[in-house]
């Protein structure tokens, strides 16, 4: 499902060149629960960014889903974002002023799917994630757990083949935490490829597979058959 | 266009900053405010001064004799010639451009010296010899009766038409003065007409209020003055060059005046066309500076129309950020910004306009109400096609004014959107 090989990428901030990743190799196969671990600074994050289509990179090669990932417009880049990927953030970012089936429904508002039938499948999603009583609320009247739930709904709507969550359960209580790690094995279940970016131990044991990324390039693998 | 999706994200971006969405707005409204009052008073202005010329043949050309100023064929210069009724005749058969050629004897206008009596009453006014063909060009306004007509011409009729003011001064309040008899220089002459100024403003030598015409031939015999013609209007056909026409004439008139061909002063002539022409450029100068400023004080609205979207661009940026990881393309995102910027220029502008049509509106309607003739209020006011004329520079300002931010905002890097903090 994803294909990285010899991945560099820097940042030139000024007169400094910042060397992250460093030669990165990385396959993940589908439908694999995978968490990536690293101190910060250590090229994580890079990692997820390009791995989202969010940043480039300098050199090697990406692949998601057997397709290239270079040079791309932002518009089909905006294309393959919406179509390919699912988004979770640590600080859930949820539009403000749009309620919680709205935020769902987004994604299918990209594709062009009209409104009431976008909404009605967000619906759905929402009430599969136990908030279809809170579909007409707005994000500043749900607690935390409940928005991540809203974030991890809309991230499911467009039937992503891979789920890129980033330090998902950095804002939530322990209790939290956990419902969402397991709305996330739910998912990955479903044959969703699912990608955590964390720090957190007991969040990264629960995944399948523990990649630690030190200095830019992977630094050890675990993978616990359970 | 008719999103929810989009409108509840514009409309939450204004919201949630009135103060500053209101003082964007007014930046725009009071632009195209004032180009609307302005425009609608520039053509009040401009009604004013047409009225002023009323129904004045425009394509009009005065002339008269004047003292020569050089000596020719034996003449000594500072010669004082007339024109004569042969002059006219001819000039009138040989320019066929020319509608009209009016000649005018004009007498005892003197101020203070009685010349007109009827009874007890008497008092002084302009005696003028005429043709019929003067009131198509310098029409006045037959109240009562009629103006000299051919047949008077003709067989040298002693009638009179007279001006309001003599027609006050000369008789009763209540007095039909239609067929009766008034003394002017001792002859008697019957009163046919009671005239008034008609609706130009423009005078030409006396107040017809207070003068009386009489046929021209009458005047030339009745006092003694041969054929001799004081001066000449002349109108001509709408496709003919007036600047033209008064030069063939000047050239006609100086050979058989025995003028010399070169003396400029001889033949005097005043080209109303020119005059006219230059007032109507001053007009239209005005309307074009009233859109330059209207524009101006518009675009320094637009301008902050603009300079509020880079602020709620930036302020977006992280949303941005988050609609871009969604599957939001580039184009929808300026599109947003874009229309975001029509419509806050366009709904203010809007306003603009109907509260500067309706202030427009007040005051005509208050002149109107208070009894003002003055068509700089009554005839205040704003077509159509302005308003929308301007409403149509508001859209394309307003999506100038959302170019730049709309720019900006696809120009982050959704990854640098959503590490804003």
């Amino acid at each position: 499902m994803i294909e990285l090989k010899g991945l560099h990428k820097s940042y030139i901030t000024g007169n400094n060149k910042l060397h992250v990743l460093k030669g990165l190799d990385l396959t993940i196969e589908q439908g694999e629960l995978v968490s990536v671990m690293g101190s910060s600074g250590s090229g994580k994050s890079t990692l997820l960014n390009v791995l989202g289509i969010l940043d480039s990179y300098d050199e090697g090669f990406y692949k998601l889903n057997n397709t290239l990932m270079d040079n791309l417009s932002e518009k089909k880049a905006a294309q393959y974002r919406n179509n390919m990927l699912g988004f979770v953030f640590q600080s859930f970012n949820l539009i403000s002023f749009k309620n919680a089936v709205e935020n769902v429904a987004l994604p299918l508002y990209y594709q062009g799917v009209n409104r009431k039938k976008r909404n009605m499948i967000a619906l759905d999603y929402l009430d599969r994630m136990g908030l279809k009583e809170w579909a007409d609320h707005m994000p500043n009247e749900l607690s935390g757990g409940q928005k991540q739930r809203v974030a991890i709904a809309r991230a499911m709507i467009s039937k992503p083949k891979v789920i890129l969550a980033d330090e998902p359960t950095g804002a939530l209580d322990s209790k939290t935490s956990l419902e969402v790690m397991d709305l996330f094995r739910e998912i990955n279940s479903s044959g969703i490829t699912v990608i955590i970016v964390t720090h957190e131990k007991d969040i990264s044991e629960q995944t399948d597979r523990i990649i630690h990324i030190k200095d830019g390039i992977i630094g050890s693998e675990f993978t616990s058959k359970n | 266009m008719f999103d929810k999706e989009k409108w509840q994200e514009i409309f939450s971006s204004l919201k949630n900053n009135k103060m500053r969405t209101t003082l964007t707005i007014f930046g725009v409204f009071w632009g195209i405010f004032m180009l609307i009052v302005m425009l609608g008073f520039g053509m009040g202005f401009k009604s004013m001064m047409q009225e002023g010329f009323g129904d004045f043949a425009t394509n009009s050309l005065l002339i008269w004799p004047q003292q020569t100023t050089k000596a020719y064929k034996g003449f000594p210069r500072d010669r004082s010639y007339m024109f004569t009724n042969e002059d006219v005749q001819l000039i009138r058969e040989k320019f066929p451009e020319i509608e009209f050629i009016a000649p005018k004897l004009r007498a005892f206008g003197i101020e203070g010296a009685n010349n007109a009596t009827r009874g007890t009453k008497t008092g002084a006014f302009s005696v003028e010899g005429t043709f019929p063909e003067y009131n198509l060009i310098d029409p006045s306004k037959i109240t009562h009766g009629r103006f000299v007509n051919n047949v008077d011409i003709k067989e040298y009729k002693k009638v009179a038409v007279i001006g309001k003011h003599v027609k006050d001064v000369l008789f009763e309040e209540d007095e039909n003065p239609l067929g009766e008899y008034i003394k002017i220089n001792g002859i008697y002459f019957k009163v046919v007409g009671v005239l008034t100024k008609g609706a130009s403003n423009i005078s030409l030598g006396s107040d017809k209020d207070r003068s009386i015409v009489i046929p021209l031939t009458t005047f030339q015999k009745v006092y003694n003055r041969g054929n001799e013609v004081g001066f000449c209007a002349v109108t001509a056909v709408k496709e003919a060059n007036i600047a033209l026409v008064q030069q063939k004439i000047n050239i006609f008139l100086r050979r058989r005046h025995s003028i010399a061909p070169d003396d400029d002063q001889a033949v005097g002539g005043f080209n109303l066309a020119k005059e006219f022409k230059k007032f109507f450029n001053m007009i239209n100068s005005v309307v074009i500076l009233i859109w330059i400023v209207g524009a101006a004080t518009l675009l320094a609205g637009v301008i902050g129309v603009s300079n509020i979207m880079l602020v709620v661009v930036r302020e977006r940026t992280k949303e941005i950020g988050i609609q871009r990881a969604l599957g939001a393309t580039p184009f929808k995102i300026m599109n947003n910004i874009i229309t975001e910027a029509i419509f806050l220029t366009a709904s203010s502008g809007y306003v603009g306009i109907v509260i500067g049509v309706g202030v427009i509106e007040l005051v005509k309607k208050i002149a109107n109400s208070s009894g003002s003739d003055n068509p700089f209020f009554t005839h205040a006011g704003v077509n159509l096609n302005v308003a929308l004329m301007a409403l149509l520079i508001l859209v394309v300002f307003g999506a100038l004014a959302g170019f730049i931010p709309a720019k900006r905002a696809i120009n982050i890097k959704p990854i640098d959107a959503l590490r804003d903090d």
